[in-house]
């Protein structure tokens, strides 16, 4: 007598929740591989079924990057965790220059999650990465048991080649160098504060989350050597940044407050929650710094992708023993725009 | 943004700065005080005091409701959130203030205390309402202006009938602070109170008013001129406070008339009085003990302050000796008098209370303006 054979039962994806088998290394586990994580990143790699993907690359100067991401809340204006992993790490190696070519994606998930929400991610990944034509090509997934995450936490490395003789290095800035953002500041920041537990409030602005790699390929053509570094200021936003690159370079910076663009809404929101937008996070914006003599055509290259529409210099490289970063206020004053002490936390009155 | 940006507008600074500098007499100083905190984060924030001639010098209150809290209150706070099923419920920006032996909410919490971050006190209603097996305290901290907020919550706990909700009261009182200041140090303190006038507090005087300013003119003969949070409201009562320095009055004049009545917020006020009653003394981090200058609830309202319903004591705990801060608020000493700034106490390891919160004198100075202290910076910015 032959056995039957069993009926293969599909996750039920709409009111479906993840649970501790889905993480045990059975058939589980296998199937919400298949069914979420196949499905929505769809590619050959991992169709193979293996444990790891291989690939050829031609001998150059290759980086290497990793990133974890705990956003809260999950879902956002403008993106969620899902596009945050993919793009986040894809700018981390676009800012040495290079073009990224594969990503990894590992999942730590909560007992609980409903599997809407994980599909939800899984599609947002999987359409960020065919987007950015950086695919996804392994990954892993456990499962922890509820109240040991908050419902999922995801970690992406990521892999790219540098162009020939380039060499972008946080200890490269001059004096008389320009600084230049590639955009609207504190976008990302706001957006995700707007629907924070007991703290929404109604806002049109949208996380400004998206892949740099073309915007950089074009500013790298159009400046070449000229630029310094790039870095994009994610956590600490702008201030962090800027301070990092002072320290690292030993030089200070001075800024022109009214040069740099800020969306009213940004602004206005920051306003009300006592924040400062330059210490607010961005997720699809760089800070680079390039030689006077290349600034005009860098800024043109950046100003002509759909990316960089809104750059501009935002001020120089200064000689600076103190390693300040200092700004000239809109109103005509100066300051000093230092680090954050710690969390931004709104202030009181 | 409309109804912001005109305040802040660098071609009007510029016009108002050039007035003071025409108005100022160069045979003498002006030192004047803001109180508030906004006052002090707004002049810093936007750089005012490169507008201001030399000899206009603006000394930093007291007016930062975290940085007035002392050490002991911290620490009540701390041991309350450590009780059996509590939760408590504080502003964001208290969650760093340093406590006894660099204890702080953010490291009560992190050592397993419930401590929540709230943006109002209904979020801790809210709280209380939806888990009734947690004791709320919500940690009611600041001046004139937050105090009402306080009171709602009290009474609307008392309407919905719930019995686990309570406030830990740290309310303070604006004039007390101002008397203290031109009071100086007590006894045995020979220090000199220079300040000659004051900018009135902005979002204070939306509540109290015009009137308790009076007495600081009339019978201490100090202008004070109420202002708005925005720089050009704080550059504007410079300008009012140097014509009446100059003048030889000393008035109270409302710089902030778009916000500031002359009797304030009846309403405010009375619920301020129906819920709280005036506590005899109260320790001010760098002031010391100043008399009827802080809030507690009524015997009324006994069941929603938790110090009575937790049977919660202070015990005096210390400032480090060394801590210029009583100094710099009564504008005896500026920031860089103190061998503690910028060394061992800098906003990262705060010692003192002025360098807690960003609106206090040190943190100010030492995150906005510190480069204003160093002759490398200073040279360079004479080149430029």
């Amino acid at each position: 007598m032959s056995l039957a054979k069993p009926i293969r039962r599909k996750l039920d994806l709409a009111n479906g929740r993840v649970d501790l088998s889905h993480g045990a290394g059975g058939r589980a586990m296998g199937r919400l591989i298949e069914d979420v994580f196949l499905a929505a990143f769809d590619n050959a790699w991992l169709a193979a079924g293996n444990d790891q993907s291989a690939f050829e690359v031609a001998a150059c100067r290759m980086v290497m990057t990793t990133d974890a991401y705990v956003v809260s809340p999950i879902f956002f204006p403008g993106g969620d965790i899902g596009t945050l992993a993919v793009n986040g790490t894809i700018n981390d190696i676009a800012m040495a220059g290079a073009r990224p070519l594969y990503l990894s994606a590992s999942f730590v998930l909560e007992e609980g999650l409903p599997l809407a929400d994980l599909v939800r991610v899984a599609r947002s990944m999987g359409e960020a990465s065919r987007a950015a034509g950086v695919p996804i090509i392994t990954g892993d997934t456990k499962v922890v048991e509820r109240g040991k995450a908050d419902k999922i936490f995801i970690s992406t490395a990521g892999v790219g080649v540098t162009p020939p003789g380039l060499a972008l290095s946080s200890d490269a800035v001059q004096p008389g160098d320009a600084v230049v953002v590639s955009g609207t500041i504190g976008d990302h920041g706001v957006a995700v504060m707007s629907k924070r537990e007991n703290l929404e409030f109604e806002t049109a602005i949208l996380s400004d989350c998206a892949p740099l790699h073309g915007l950089v390929a074009d500013m790298v053509a159009a400046a070449g050597p000229g630029l310094r570094v790039m870095r994009d200021p994610t956590r600490g936003g702008l201030a962090a940044t800027l301070n990092e690159l002072a320290n690292q370079s030993g030089v200070g910076f001075t800024l022109e407050e009214d040069a740099i663009p800020v969306r009213a809404e940004v602004a206005a929101a920051c306003e009300f929650l006592g924040l400062d937008p330059l210490n607010v996070a961005n997720e699809g914006k760089l800070v680079a710094i390039v030689a006077p003599d290349r600034l005009e055509p860098l800024l043109a290259a950046m100003r002509a992708h759909p990316l960089g529409a809104r750059a501009a210099m935002i001020g120089r490289a200064v000689e600076d023993p103190d390693r300040f970063v200092e700004m000239r206020t809109v109103f005509g004053g100066g300051r000093i725009v230092d680090w954050l002490a710690g969390e931004q936390l709104p202030r009181i009155c | 943004m409309k109804y912001v940006d005109e305040y802040r507008d660098g071609a009007l600074a510029r016009s108002i700065a050039a007035a003071i500098a025409r108005e100022v007499r160069p045979d003498r100083v002006y030192r004047l005080m803001e109180f508030c905190g906004g006052h002090t984060h707004a002049i810093s924030r936007y750089g005012l005091e490169d507008l201001l001639p030399a000899n206009v010098r603006l000394i930093h209150g007291p007016g930062c409701p975290v940085c007035v809290l002392p050490m002991a209150r911290l620490d009540m706070a701390i041991a309350c959130a450590g009780l059996p099923a509590v939760t408590l419920c504080a502003y964001g920006d208290l969650m760093r203030v340093p406590g006894s032996n660099g204890s702080s909410l953010l490291k009560a919490k992190a050592a397993g205390a419930d401590i929540r971050m709230v943006y109002s006190t209904l979020d801790a209603l809210r709280i209380a309402e939806a888990e009734p097996a947690r004791e709320v305290v919500f940690f009611a901290v600041g001046f004139e202006t937050t105090t009402p907020a306080t009171a709602l919550a009290v009474r609307a706990a008392e309407r919905q009938a719930l019995g686990n909700f309570s406030v830990l009261c740290n309310h303070v009182m604006t004039p007390p602070a101002m008397r203290a200041i031109l009071d100086g140090g007590g006894e045995g303190d020979e220090t000199p109170v220079l300040i000659e006038g004051f900018i009135g507090p902005a979002h204070v005087s939306t509540v109290i008013g015009v009137e308790p300013y009076r007495p600081f003119a009339r019978d201490d003969g100090k202008p004070v001129v109420i202002a708005g949070f925005e720089p050009l409201d704080v550059a504007q009562a410079i300008l009012m406070l140097v014509r009446q320095i100059n003048d030889g009055r000393a008035e109270v004049e409302n710089q902030y008339i778009r916000a500031v009545t002359p009797s304030g917020n009846a309403r405010a006020q009375a619920e301020i009085a129906a819920v709280f009653e005036t506590r005899e003394a109260f320790e001010w981090r760098g002031l010391g003990s100043l008399p009827a200058s802080a809030l507690r609830l009524r015997p009324a309202f006994a069941r929603y302050d938790a110090e009575r319903r937790f049977g919660l004591a202070e015990t005096p705990a210390a400032d480090n000796p060394a801590c210029e801060c009583g100094a710099i608020l009564r504008g005896a000493k500026t920031p860089r008098e103190c061998r503690l700034f910028g060394t061992v106490c800098t906003p990262d390891t705060p010692m003192g209370s002025c360098m807690v919160s960003p609106e206090g004198a040190c943190a100010a100075r030492w995150t906005y303006g510190r480069f204003r202290d160093n002759a490398a910076a200073a040279r360079r910015k004479e080149i430029a």
